[in-house]
């Protein structure tokens, strides 16, 4: 048998156990967006010529949360275990490297599916939403969490301090997302911004996952996700290589 | 039979510091195996090499006959590790903790076994509280059982009593005697040289990344020759008996003596002098005295 399952059972129920920080304190955030923002905007602006701006904005908002919520939940993990030290307990068994990638990375997908699950039931009932690519929806939620878990993980195995992984956070992950569409269409950017958004891999994982409930989008929703599969490719292969090396992990 | 552990030409330098050089050792199944040596000697990293948690720059290393890298899930599930470090993880609880190590390592129910391990290690009524709430002895007795949920073959103890009270260390000592009878093997590093000498059949001392003493614990014992006369006496230590002095405690003596001759002739210089005895006893060597000579001479 396998210690995979075990492994991302002990992930899932170490933030089950500080659910008000690790779902609870997100979904708060997110509301506030919300409210403030469709509050200020709400009146004026709509977005693809017929969505109100509030409804626009809730795909956003639980995108984020997904992906920031996947993002933390692989990069703490890891770096609190290895400044504690407990992260031989994991090491010491025969978990192959791959079985130790998949964990923490479907973790990292059950933390941000259930972030953003709960960010979109507690926003629904202030905006009228349509639901129309399910699958979409689902598909670029597992698919941005994976990128992002992949990504926490090569914080968490490059990181020495809890602070190299805030900037990782701070530095990297929130200026992407901040800048992918979350709050506004790109389409109402200038050309050069615009442009350059393109080249922003988190840009794919909002406007796909929009689209899914919308039907309308920036990009075509396959473009998207053939962008979103191959930052994922890419991302894993660099994570399973580091974890193969042994690089800060075993010496 | 393949040995418990194998250890061939084993090198592995961090930086500037050459950790191990070239390091042989076999150690059969079933034995009581201690590994002694100084800070910085090298044991730590010589069973990280063994645990897989440090990867040797040359050589090999094998857990009952799987090498540690090639058959690396094989090489783990036969080894147990206490680490020496007081780890914990804090979001869980006595039995969390052991019920995952075991799913780590495959095994799905192991109630039993985690129960029997928690009993003999006087934890069964912590198990249900959380690893932060626990004393220091309480974690050190966690990590034993932690290191002993998949029944390995060969359990390797990282200076385990190092901060730990009377009652656990007994209590502790006892249980991985039994394991040891059973058949498992120990291999034990410590800096308490009176339980190497208790314990181990067979014992190899470290410095500076080399193996500079090999033998059986009752063989490193006869290598030291001399032993020592502790006096207590009424007046002072005649001149001629100062260069044996070896130390001393409260008032008292302890001379170097080269065999049991010189004691006879210790007792005349003391009687010559006009000094009294009040308090006399012949101590044999120990294996403090043996390591004390090792290092010394190597």
């Amino acid at each position: 048998m396998s210690g995979l399952p075990t492994l991302l059972y002990k992930e899932v129920l170490r933030f089950s156990k500080v659910s008000t920080q690790t779902i609870g304190a997100p979904v708060l955030t997110a509301a506030l967006f919300l409210f403030i923002l469709s509050h200020v905007m709400g009146g004026r602006v709509r977005m693809y010529d017929a969505v109100p701006y509030a409804a626009f904005l809730v795909p956003g908002l639980v995108m984020m949360s997904v992906l920031q919520n996947a993002f933390a939940n692989s990069s703490s993990s890891l770096i609190q275990s290895k400044i504690t030290g407990n992260i031989i307990f994991v090491l010491l068994p025969p978990l192959s490297y791959v079985e130790f990638f998949a964990a923490y990375v479907l973790a990292a997908v059950v933390r941000g599916m259930v972030v953003g699950t709960a960010v979109l039931l507690v926003t629904l009932p202030f905006v009228d939403m349509s639901f129309r690519y399910p699958l979409w929806v689902v598909a670029f939620a597992i698919a941005g969490s994976s990128v992002l878990g992949a990504l926490g993980m090569l914080a968490g195995i490059w990181a020495e301090k809890i602070d190299q992984v805030a900037a990782f956070q701070n530095f990297l992950i929130m200026p992407l997302t901040f800048l992918s569409g979350v709050f506004y269409s790109v389409h109402s950017l200038p050309d050069f911004w615009q442009g350059l958004s393109h080249f922003n891999p988190f840009f794919y994982m909002i406007d796909g996952f929009r689209y899914g409930f919308f039907g309308v989008s920036d990009v075509d929703p396959l473009w998207s996700f053939a962008v979103v599969a191959v930052f994922l490719g890419l991302v894993s292969g660099l994570t399973l290589a580091l974890l193969k090396s042994g690089y800060k992990l075993r010496y | 039979m393949s040995a418990a552990i194998e250890l061939r030409g084993v090198h592995k330098r961090f930086g500037e510091l050459q950790a191990l050089c070239g390091i042989d050792l076999d150690i059969r199944q079933g034995e009581f195996f201690g590994l002694l040596g100084p800070n910085g000697a090298g044991k730590t990293t010589l069973i990280s090499i063994l645990a897989g948690l440090v990867r040797a720059d040359r050589g090999s290393a094998r857990v009952m006959g799987h090498d540690v890298r090639a058959d690396y899930r094989a090489a783990r599930r036969s080894l147990g590790v206490v680490p020496q470090e007081l780890v914990f993880d804090p979001f869980f609880s006595v039995r969390e903790t052991l019920r995952i190590q075991s799913g780590y390592f495959g095994i799905r129910d192991n109630r039993a076994w985690i129960d029997e391990v928690m009993r003999h290690l006087d934890l069964t009524a912590k198990a249900d509280v959380n690893m932060r709430a626990l004393s220091g002895g309480m974690k050190r007795r966690v990590l034993v059982a932690q290191a002993l949920v998949h029944k390995p073959p060969v359990i390797v103890l990282d200076e385990p009593t190092a901060g730990v009270d009377v009652e656990l260390r007994q209590a502790l000592w006892q249980f991985i005697r039994r394991l040891n009878r059973e058949g498992h093997t120990i291999v034990l590093t410590t800096h308490y040289l009176e339980e190497a000498e208790a314990l181990c059949g067979r014992i190899a001392m470290l410095k500076q990344g080399r193996v500079v003493a090999l033998d059986s614990t009752a063989n490193l014992l006869k290598r030291v020759h001399h032993l020592f006369l502790r006096l207590r006496l009424v007046g002072e230590l005649p001149e001629e008996l100062r260069p044996l002095e070896h130390g001393g405690t409260a008032g008292a003596h302890v001379l170097r003596l080269r065999g049991y001759d010189d004691v006879e002739q210790t007792l005349a210089t003391i009687r010559r002098a006009g000094c009294r005895i009040e308090e006399m006893e012949l101590m044999q060597p120990d294996l403090e005295d043996v390591f004390v000579d090792v290092m010394q001479r190597s």
